[in-house]
């Protein structure tokens, strides 16, 4: 199956969006699970729940709170753009901050799950044998959790491909610039006669899929190979 | 080296409130499950902070909580080896026994590090990972983790409670060599009294939260209080004895402070030192020295002190300068019309030589 460059551009442009959107949304993923695996204080609950929000919330909303924020006149996007000059309105940059934040729950409960299941017996025996909070952190918790880290990035970055509502309404349906595969499958259905495009498309989504599947599958069983459980 | 502990902690519904000191050598930490003996070892470890406690090791107070210190535990140089050994599932065996030796301040040499790999057998295991052990084999990297982490002190709360009895006659051994080797005080807790007369110098017994009885596990084992104070139903003294002789019968001679002791072919050499245990329930008392009669071991003693309670008595005898202990019926005390002062003889049924040290 040859790709025309339209395809191309819209299958390059998705992956582009949903790797820098995971990359972007991991660290503070691990962070937020890190913290509330640790921090006991009143209404953990409460932040716990608002850190899965974007999970239940229609992508719609979303996109219209992100258009609020983060406009070339909302409060925080014209701060970044006076600032430092980063602009999401309309840009790329836009539907990965988008795709970010709608595939943040992944990322977090995967961590946050994994560093559940983990045997804190572990950590005070490293802090018996001299390892400091950081020291435990790099040599013992990170490497435990990184099953969970690799599967909560994969699923999210499964997620991010399908991401439609958020993008659309948030930076629109730019070719080139945010028209990733959904959106490119969506405006090919709005086209007369783009029935075949929409399902080259759909096709090309289905083996993404698939691609990502098994992708995880083996990362899977190399990682948890490579922590000899 | 010297230890000395006080802590007090309140839990919800348990109160830990155990005070005690440490010279050198193995401390057993001896009591029933829940009598507090865990959290006192997490407490000396650094892992819970007591309410109040003085933690002073060689002059050093780790925890002083009037003085508002508590060196946390990654500085306070105390191993710990867990019940569970709590190997790290993604490091080889080598790189779990490397661990603590990474983060010591003064690490042991190459030469020491493979010494104590020998020493606990663990040669062939160093590329394995944790998973692919047996529970004993677990249990002796534990051991030598904590121990290449080069600790002023050395923890170790029930290593063997997981274990079960093959496995734990596998590593007693082992402990008995670190005992005798390494020389690392360590803090043993153990609610196995076969253990601690095995392995023990010192013995603390606690019951529930405080310390009940302390002393020299000589001393104490012939205690007619310890039965009381740690609630165990059999016992009986330990004796410090060495091999004199081995006999054409196929027996052979020991010597202890009280006297001479007869049992079966022991292969040590003469004067080698070991440990016998004589159960209070395997002594019988007799007023005249019996003549005929099976038993080899015929000890001259002094009864120095009687303690009776629920229909049995317990006998405390002097035989040179070792303690022994009897247990006889209270109908038998009153027969015999025994006090302290008179002297006697002790008929010894049987006498347990520690496994390990008797060879094979």
């Amino acid at each position: 199956m040859m790709l025309t460059p339209a395809e191309l551009e819209a299958l390059l442009l998705s992956l582009r969006v949903s790797v820098v959107a995971i990359a972007c949304a991991l660290p503070f993923a691990l962070a937020a699970a890190v913290w509330l695996s640790h921090a006991r204080f009143p209404g953990k609950t409460l932040v716990e729940g608002a850190f899965t929000l974007p999970l239940v919330l229609p992508p719609v909303v979303m996109g219209y709170l992100l258009l609020l924020a983060f406009g070339t006149r909302g409060p925080l996007g014209a701060w970044l753009l006076a600032h430092l000059g980063l602009r999401f309105a309309f840009d790329w940059k836009g539907a990965a901050l988008a795709s970010a934040i709608i595939t943040f729950p992944f990322q977090f409960r995967a961590i946050r799950l994994a560093l559940e299941a983990m045997d804190s017996g572990l950590a005070e025996a490293a802090e018996t044998l001299g390892a400091r909070a950081l020291d435990r952190f790099a040599n013992l918790t990170l490497p435990l959790a990184l099953p969970g880290i690799v599967a909560g990035a994969i699923t999210a970055f499964a997620a991010s491909l399908g991401e439609f509502g958020a993008i659309i309404t948030f930076v629109s349906n730019i070719p080139g610039e945010t028209r990733t595969l959904p959106l490119a499958i969506f405006n090919a259905l709005q086209t007369p006669g783009g029935n075949v495009e929409a399902a080259r498309l759909s096709a090309l989504s289905i083996i993404l899929a698939l691609i990502g599947v098994a992708l995880a599958a083996i990362a899977q069983r190399r990682v948890t190979r490579l922590i000899g459980r | 080296m010297s230890a000395e502990i006080s802590l007090h902690h309140e839990f919800s519904g348990f109160v830990l409130d155990a005070q005690f000191r440490m010279d050198g050598g193995v401390t057993a930490l001896f009591g029933p499950s829940g009598s507090g003996k865990t959290s006192t070892i997490n407490a000396i470890a650094g892992l819970l902070n007591p309410q109040n406690g003085r933690i002073v090791i060689d002059g050093r107070a780790v925890l002083d909580t009037q003085a508002g210190i508590s060196i946390p535990a990654h500085a306070r140089r105390i191993g710990t080896v867990f019940q569970d050994a709590r190997l790290f599932p993604h490091m080889s065996v080598e790189n779990n026994l490397r661990f603590g030796w990474r983060r010591a301040e003064n690490p042991a040499s190459e030469d020491e590090f493979a010494h104590i790999v020998e020493l606990l057998g663990l040669e062939h295991l160093l590329p394995r990972k944790p998973a692919k052990l047996s529970g004993g084999e677990k249990s002796r990297v534990a051991l030598g983790r904590a121990l290449l982490s080069s600790p002023g002190l050395l923890l170790l709360d029930e290593p063997l409670a997981a274990l079960d009895a093959p496995r734990k006659s596998e590593i007693l051994p082992f402990l008995e060599r670190l005992r005798d080797e390494a020389r690392v005080p360590m803090l043993y807790v153990s609610h196995s009294l076969d253990e601690v007369t095995r392995l023990a110098d010192s013995v603390v017994v606690m019951r529930e939260g405080r310390v009940a009885a302390s002393g020299p596990v000589f001393d104490l084992m012939s205690d007619l209080e310890f039965a009381r104070a740690s609630g165990v139903e059999s016992y009986g003294a330990v004796l410090d004895a060495k091999v004199r002789s081995h006999r054409d019968d196929g027996l052979s001679v020991l010597s202890f402070p009280g006297g001479e002791l007869i049992v079966g072919r022991i292969a040590k050499e003469p004067g080698a030192r070991l440990r016998v245990r004589i159960r209070a329930e395997d002594i019988m008392l007799a007023l005249e020295e019996p003549k005929a009669i099976s038993a080899n071991n015929v000890i001259p003693a002094t009864i120095a002190a009687i303690r009776e309670s629920g229909g049995h008595a317990d006998v405390q005898l002097a035989a040179g300068n070792a303690k022994l202990v009897a247990r006889i019926t209270s109908a038998s005390l009153k027969r015999l019309a025994l006090a302290p002062g008179m002297k006697l003889f002790a008929i010894v049924k049987s006498v347990t030589v520690d496994r390990n040290t008797q060879g094979e």
